[in-house]
């Protein structure tokens, strides 16, 4: 083996090695250099590992028969019956089309609350009028969503709410809001994502206002445009990546509705407009003790969840040149 | 300049628009505030409108003889306080190592935090996760298994990096080492960025009740809201079994539970201000992008 060409491979894989060697090296002293900060991270990501990604692997009961006995590794595989059980149970298509509706409902009216509240705002020329209805609407954001489902359950109680002792004051039959299922979106929506958020989001938004150059208006105004047309032509299009990125956002949380607070509102009267699928896996999974559907239930959920941000993010940028990433 | 007639009154449309909102989102807090200092009797019979009537502090004087209510209080300090602290801690350690572009391996890390945001294990598996570490029913539980929020790791880790480099650089040269440089440069610099996610964290902990109702079964564990959801439930409940239930019963439910609302939002009102301050500018410091 003493051909010339065994030679030149055996310095070439020696000359690699060396390489190899000087390369380790390197990265040894970067290490070394930053020993600190890779020590900081490891608390952080030993956090990240134990309880979220974790969990993960905790996922693939979805594809078993789990048992509390035998634990998450040892329980038998069973494919995708569970997937099957949930598929063909009476709640899937209900708490999907539920799922669909509260969010095409909330997009209708929710999302552009606040974008109309900001654009409202940014018209307001006295700063004192301005400053104090943005406290004023900012204030619901901080509070629980346990206090408002306890402050609109009392206000539409049906003997002594405040909303039903006004209806009979004024002649009107009392109304039990709350076990009717036709009222459920309404008071979702209208408590949960208005009340609550309207004031919160519009912040974003006049930030995002307070980034446009205001040479664009001047040159409005010289053109003879007025507040109307400034509006439509400069503000919303200043704000238009905002929008964007926060429709991309709510669109990854499309299947996720806001379950903790319908679970505070909803009642086995009204499922079958409130009901969702979290709300279903929180019934089966938590509540009764039938994890594995209640896995694949929510699996299904966060695989979903994933495309749909994926794909709006696509045709965002696409549309927009706006992405999240 | 003469504004012309249409103007003015768009000015006025739109002022009329925005004080109505500004009703709707205050008066809640108003009746809540006016019908816990009033009657049973008055607010059943809607006499409490704006202002209390027949004014009383019997629900203040049952709240303060409720001992659960107290521990529930407590609890919730101990975990918001708590909570905060180790949720700050860890979020430092995330993000300063993570603000530093020389860092080998950083882009790998990100995209490891950034990926929980896109896909979670989802309920099951979090409380199955939760069951196995034995820490159901637990205090621990609550404190260090929500500890980290990604975006506000990446809110501070943004803010770190607007820290100019050559403070860093003139430290260095000086042997100082990468813990005594965010000490010494680095925290003191970010004291705004960091009392707001601090408040952030804090505020969500005070509020947050869904895996306390889950995790914890214990009475003498549970926070404000997770005692606060039971009576709720249970108030409504109650009318609808009933109906038009006995009055007595309603008359002290009612108050007693809008009485014990005051209690529980009251830190929160108190500390509004700087909520709105630190909130504005954490929104500010989120939205500038990488």
């Amino acid at each position: 083996m003493n051909s010339p060409l065994s030679e030149v491979t055996e310095t070439s894989v020696q000359a690699n090695r060396s390489e190899f060697a000087l390369k380790l090296q390197a990265v040894k002293t970067i290490v070394w250099r930053d020993k600190y900060l890779y020590l900081m991270l490891i608390p952080f990501i030993l956090w990240y590992l134990i309880f979220a990604y974790k969990p993960m692997y905790g996922l693939q009961i979805a594809f078993k028969d789990y048992s509390l006995f035998k634990g998450i590794t040892e329980s038998p595989w069973v494919g995708f019956e569970n997937f099957e059980r949930f598929f063909r149970s009476e709640y899937f298509i209900r708490n999907l089309v539920n799922t669909f509706m509260i969010n095409f409902w909330g997009l209708i009216f929710a999302f552009p609350a606040p974008i109309i509240l900001a654009l409202l705002l940014n018209e307001v020329k006295n700063m004192m009028f301005k400053k104090t209805v943005q406290t004023i609407t900012y204030l619901p954001h901080f509070i629980s969503v346990v206090i408002i489902a306890g402050i609109v359950t009392n206000f539409l109680a049906p003997t002594n709410g405040i909303v039903n002792i006004i209806i009979e004051k004024f002649g009107g039959e009392k109304i039990n809001f709350l076990a009717m299922p036709e009222f459920f979106r309404t008071i979702y929506i209208g408590s949960m994502q208005i009340w609550k958020d309207v004031g919160y989001s519009a912040i974003i938004y006049l930030a995002a206002i307070a980034g446009i150059n205001p040479a664009l208006y001047e040159a409005a105004k010289m053109d003879g445009a007025n507040r109307w047309k400034q509006m439509w032509h400069i503000t919303l299009p200043g704000m238009l990546p905002t929008i964007m990125i926060l429709l991309i956002l709510n669109l990854g949380s499309f299947l996720e509705v806001g379950y903790e607070s319908i679970i505070l509102l909803y009642q086995p009267a009204t499922y079958e407009t409130a009901d969702v699928i979290n709300t279903y896996v929180y019934r089966a999974g938590l509540q009764g003790g039938n994890y594995e559907i209640g896995a694949a239930a929510g699996l299904f959920n966060s695989v979903v969840s994933l495309i749909l941000v994926v794909l709006a993010n696509r045709l965002s940028k696409k549309m927009t040149n706006v992405g999240l990433w | 300049m003469k504004r012309s007639f249409s103007e003015k009154l768009s000015s006025i449309f739109i002022a009329t628009i925005l004080i109505l909102l500004s009703i709707v989102c205050l008066y809640p807090f108003v009746y809540v505030f006016s019908a816990s200092f009033s009657s049973g009797n008055a607010v059943i019979t809607g006499e409490v409108l704006l202002f209390p009537k027949d004014i009383t502090l019997d629900s203040y004087k049952s709240i303060l003889a409720k001992e659960g209510l107290w521990q529930a209080y407590g609890n919730t300090v101990f975990y918001t306080v708590a909570g905060t602290a180790f949720s700050i801690l860890l979020t430092i350690c995330g993000a300063y190592p993570l603000s530093k572009s020389r860092l080998v391996g950083r882009t790998f890390v990100a995209f490891f935090i950034a990926f929980t945001l896109w896909f979670g294990a989802g309920l099951i598996p979090t409380y199955l996760n939760f069951k196995e570490l034995g820490l159901l029913d637990t205090r621990t539980s609550i404190i260090v298994g929500f500890a980290v929020s990604a975006f506000l790791v990446i809110l501070l880790r943004t803010f770190f990096q607007s820290i100019p480099d050559s403070l860093e650089e003139s430290a260095k040269m000086d042997g100082a080492n990468d813990l005594q440089i965010l000490r010494h440069i680095y925290l003191p610099l970010s004291k705004p960025a960091l009392v707001t996610v601090g408040l952030i964290y804090a505020v969500g902990k005070w509020n947050s009740y869904f895996w306390a109702m889950v995790l914890l079964n214990d009475e003498s564990k549970i926070p404000l809201q997770v005692l606060l959801k039971k009576m709720i439930v249970e108030m409504s409940l109650n009318e609808e079994l009933t109906g038009s239930m006995n009055a007595a019963n309603a008359m002290s439910q009612e108050t007693f539970i809008y009485a014990t609302i005051i209690v529980s939002i009251l830190p929160i009102v108190l500390v509004y201000p700087f909520l709105q301050k630190y909130f504005v500018k954490g929104t500010m410091i989120g939205g500038i992008k990488e």
